[in-house]
């Protein structure tokens, strides 16, 4: 059992969203600039196109060749002087970090942002065994103040404006004085970063996630652009590495080719600020570094999507652009989502992971615009994957009666030409008649999920087929 | 466009026979594109081969819809990859199949049609014609070349305007936020007519002016490139008026 879903109530996620409005509102500026700067640094590398290709073909390989190059990372971690720990799910990985924890006696634990312990939910199960996590990337840190879960894979408040982070900042730094000016946005960067120093110095435990592991060295890789990763996992005398088994990678060269496009496709930056390696805990005079060093490596639910109609998904490297560039996700936002990915590559993911029972809205909610695998860096074909999912619910008969019904109403013409050219001659003829020279129907009973929000227009009268014919003769 | 819009398919015939083909209309229905994206391979596959027996004879199959055209071009060899006796069929018939206004320009040569329409246009970036075929260039050149238009270009002409097929009606609500914003967007460059090469997104985007008491008319971009921009336009009643 992983974090909790509601998205099976997706369309319900929507409306509520749509209808407070606020969320949109937020999303506007964020958007464009993420869209905006991708397309400057994707220009501005003459061999972004052929990166993309490598990195699809580094990570093929890889997945073709997985099991080989985990055995060869973990004799790497040993060697170095690590552990190296394999969870089969959620809840075998929550009792490894806690194991852990509770071994060195931890009260408190930092964390740099992870998207594999929110899908595990380690955050609550902690709390609930009496140890504290502290997020430290500041967008994680404002959203464990709320409450919430990330919006976001890599920008986790994204949903957030800065007014609703002062009142958050105001309600829970009650030790600061109360008529500080925090009108300013660095006011706010300040603040935070002041409240964390101290968790920072405190921690017993830091617990990061990995972008990427090297299997040739054992390293495993994390890049922030508040170099708050490296202090989690620098001043605790603990270092846990939590991260899922695609994100493996065969060699330094492979991982640098790589790194060319992660940042650039997320935030339009050539590389993040910090992109720091870690490799094994502390060695004999080195200043720095935990004394032990943990890594926990997460299937749930992944090996099974290898050899499979889903594998291309795990070549994701969790860079947003799809979301970034989701007409969709543009406005509902990703909590509507229901769970821990949004977005496209959650749309496919997701199923994945917690079973198309409980996700078959997501990879339903798309136009199919295609924008997301325009923009992958790792072209993933994440359109064609949703329509696998579809595929999965028709066979199931997992979609809605209404829907099934309409469309087997209309395949049974569309299979029989005479038929249907003989039903749409009299339909468009009696719709143009309905619609008494108007042109356009502000109401239609059999389309209220179309002329709720739009009027219809009218049929011209004559189908195309029966005029040409008439016109033409046949042929 | 078959039955809610045939004058497409007359402004099709004519700009092809203008460019000195000759056209012929075999009895048809659907490339299955609502099966295929609903996740009825079968339905799907049996409308595909349905079009390839009615199609395969001819020199080229032109469409004029992106949507549909990448139907046919880009996944009726996904359909039948797996069938060693129709894959050759199917990826035949992709092979010849072609967009309207791409194989006008792309494959014959068309630089410029003659054609009259006067007013300020604005052209949406229909999803599948420009992301699965490559047509942004094309339908703009040739809409350069008609008499008194002006064209201008709104912002964010390449997003998707919402429809996406039976998401409009499934996600009604999602597709009306989407379709809201493009139709501001179209709506900011203060155009007389807004054009694009799909009858979805059409149907869509002039539902939502409409509704919104718009006088911006909405046409496909073969009728304007065939002259035919006297015709009333989507969701306009007879005469003229909005």
């Amino acid at each position: 059992m992983s974090t909790v879903s509601t998205a099976h109530d997706f369309k319900r996620n929507a409306e509520k969203v749509i209808a407070d409005g606020t969320v949109v509102k937020n999303l506007k500026a964020v958007r464009q600039n993420f869209i905006d700067k991708r397309v400057k640094a994707a220009q501005g590398l003459p061999e972004f196109e052929a990166l993309r290709e490598n990195a699809k073909e580094i990570k093929n390989h890889t997945l073709a060749h997985l099991d080989l190059y985990l055995e060869r990372y973990e004799a790497k971690v040993k060697e170095a002087g690590g552990h190296v720990h394999f969870a089969v799910d959620a809840a075998e990985a929550r009792k490894i970090a806690l194991e852990i924890c509770r071994k060195v006696g931890a009260k408190t634990v930092t964390k740099g942002k992870s998207m594999i312990t929110e899908e595990v939910g380690l955050n609550e199960f902690l709390e609930t065994n009496g140890i504290t996590p502290v997020e430290t990337d500041l967008g994680e840190y404002i959203i464990q103040l709320r409450g919430e879960r990330p919006s976001h894979i890599i920008a986790p408040a994204v949903h957030l404006n800065k007014n609703q982070i002062e009142s958050d900042f105001r309600r829970v730094h009650t030790h600061l004085d109360p008529n500080r000016d925090l009108t300013e946005k660095v006011s706010l960067l300040t603040e935070a970063r002041g409240v964390l120093r101290e968790r920072f110095l405190a921690a017993d435990v830091g617990i990061t996630g990995a972008n990427f592991l090297i299997a040739e060295t054992g390293t495993s890789i994390i890049v922030t652009n508040e170099g708050n990763g490296d202090l989690t996992q620098i001043l605790p005398k603990v270092h846990i590495v939590m991260a899922s088994i695609e994100k493996m990678v065969p060699t330094l060269e492979d991982v640098s080719q790589i790194l060319r496009l992660l940042a650039r496709s997320a935030t339009g930056q050539e590389m993040s600020v910090y992109t720091t390696l870690s490799t094994g805990p502390k060695r004999m005079g080195d200043l720095d570094g935990p004394e032990e060093y943990h890594v926990i490596l997460l299937d749930n639910g992944r090996s099974a999507m290898l050899g499979g109609e889903f594998q291309d998904m795990l070549r994701c490297i969790r860079c947003a652009a799809c979301m970034n560039h989701c007409p969709v996700y543009h406005q509902i936002g990703g909590h509507a989502y229901g769970w821990i990915y949004p977005g496209p590559m959650g749309s496919v993911l997701s199923p994945s992971l917690i079973g198309v029972d409980e996700a078959g809205h997501l990879p339903n909610a798309s136009t199919f615009c295609g924008r997301c695998e325009s923009v992958c860096p790792m072209k993933i074909p994440l359109p064609k994957m949703m329509r696998h999912w579809r595929e999965r619910e028709y066979e199931r008969h997992l979609n809605p009666a209404l829907t099934r019904a309409g469309l087997g109403f209309w395949a049974f013409f569309a299979m029989r030409p005479k038929l249907y050219g003989l039903a749409t001659r009299i339909g468009m003829k009696l719709m143009a008649l309905a619609s008494r020279g108007k042109g356009r129907f502000a109401s239609l009973p059999f389309a209220s999920g179309w002329t709720k929000h739009r009027d219809f227009a009218a049929p011209q009268g004559e189908t195309f087929q029966a005029r040409f014919k008439r016109e033409r003769g046949t042929r | 466009m078959d039955t809610i819009r045939p004058s497409v398919g007359f402004a099709a015939v004519k700009l092809l026979e203008d460019a000195g083909c000759t056209v012929e209309v075999p009895a048809q229905t659907c490339c299955g594109q609502p099966a295929f994206n609903n996740g009825d391979r079968a339905t799907a596959k049996a409308l595909a081969m349905q079009m390839i027996e009615a199609f395969e004879r001819y020199d080229a199959i032109v469409v004029p819809s992106g949507s549909c055209g990448g139907q046919i071009i880009k996944h009726y060899p996904e359909l039948f990859a797996d069938d060693p006796n129709l894959a050759p069929r199917a990826n035949r018939l992709a092979a010849k199949t072609h967009e309207l206004v791409s194989f006008l320009t792309d494959i014959l040569g068309v630089q410029a049609v003659a054609a009259h329409y006067p007013g300020r246009v604005t052209y949406h970036d229909s999803c599948s014609g420009l992301r699965e075929l490559g047509i942004q260039s094309q339908p703009r050149k040739l809409l350069q070349s008609v008499e008194g238009l002006e064209l201008v270009e709104m912002p964010h002409s390449d997003v998707c305007c919402g429809f996406g097929g039976t998401f409009a009606v499934k996600y009604g609500d999602i597709s009306n936020q989407i379709v809201t914003e493009k139709v501001t967007n179209v709506a900011s460059v203060e155009p007389d007519t807004l054009l694009a090469g799909d009858m979805g997104c059409l149907l869509n985007m002039a539902g939502k002016l409409s509704r919104q008491g718009s006088s911006i008319k909405v046409r496909h971009v073969a009728e304007v490139l065939a002259n035919m921009g006297d015709e009333p336009a989507i969701g306009e009643a007879e005469g003229g008026k909005p």
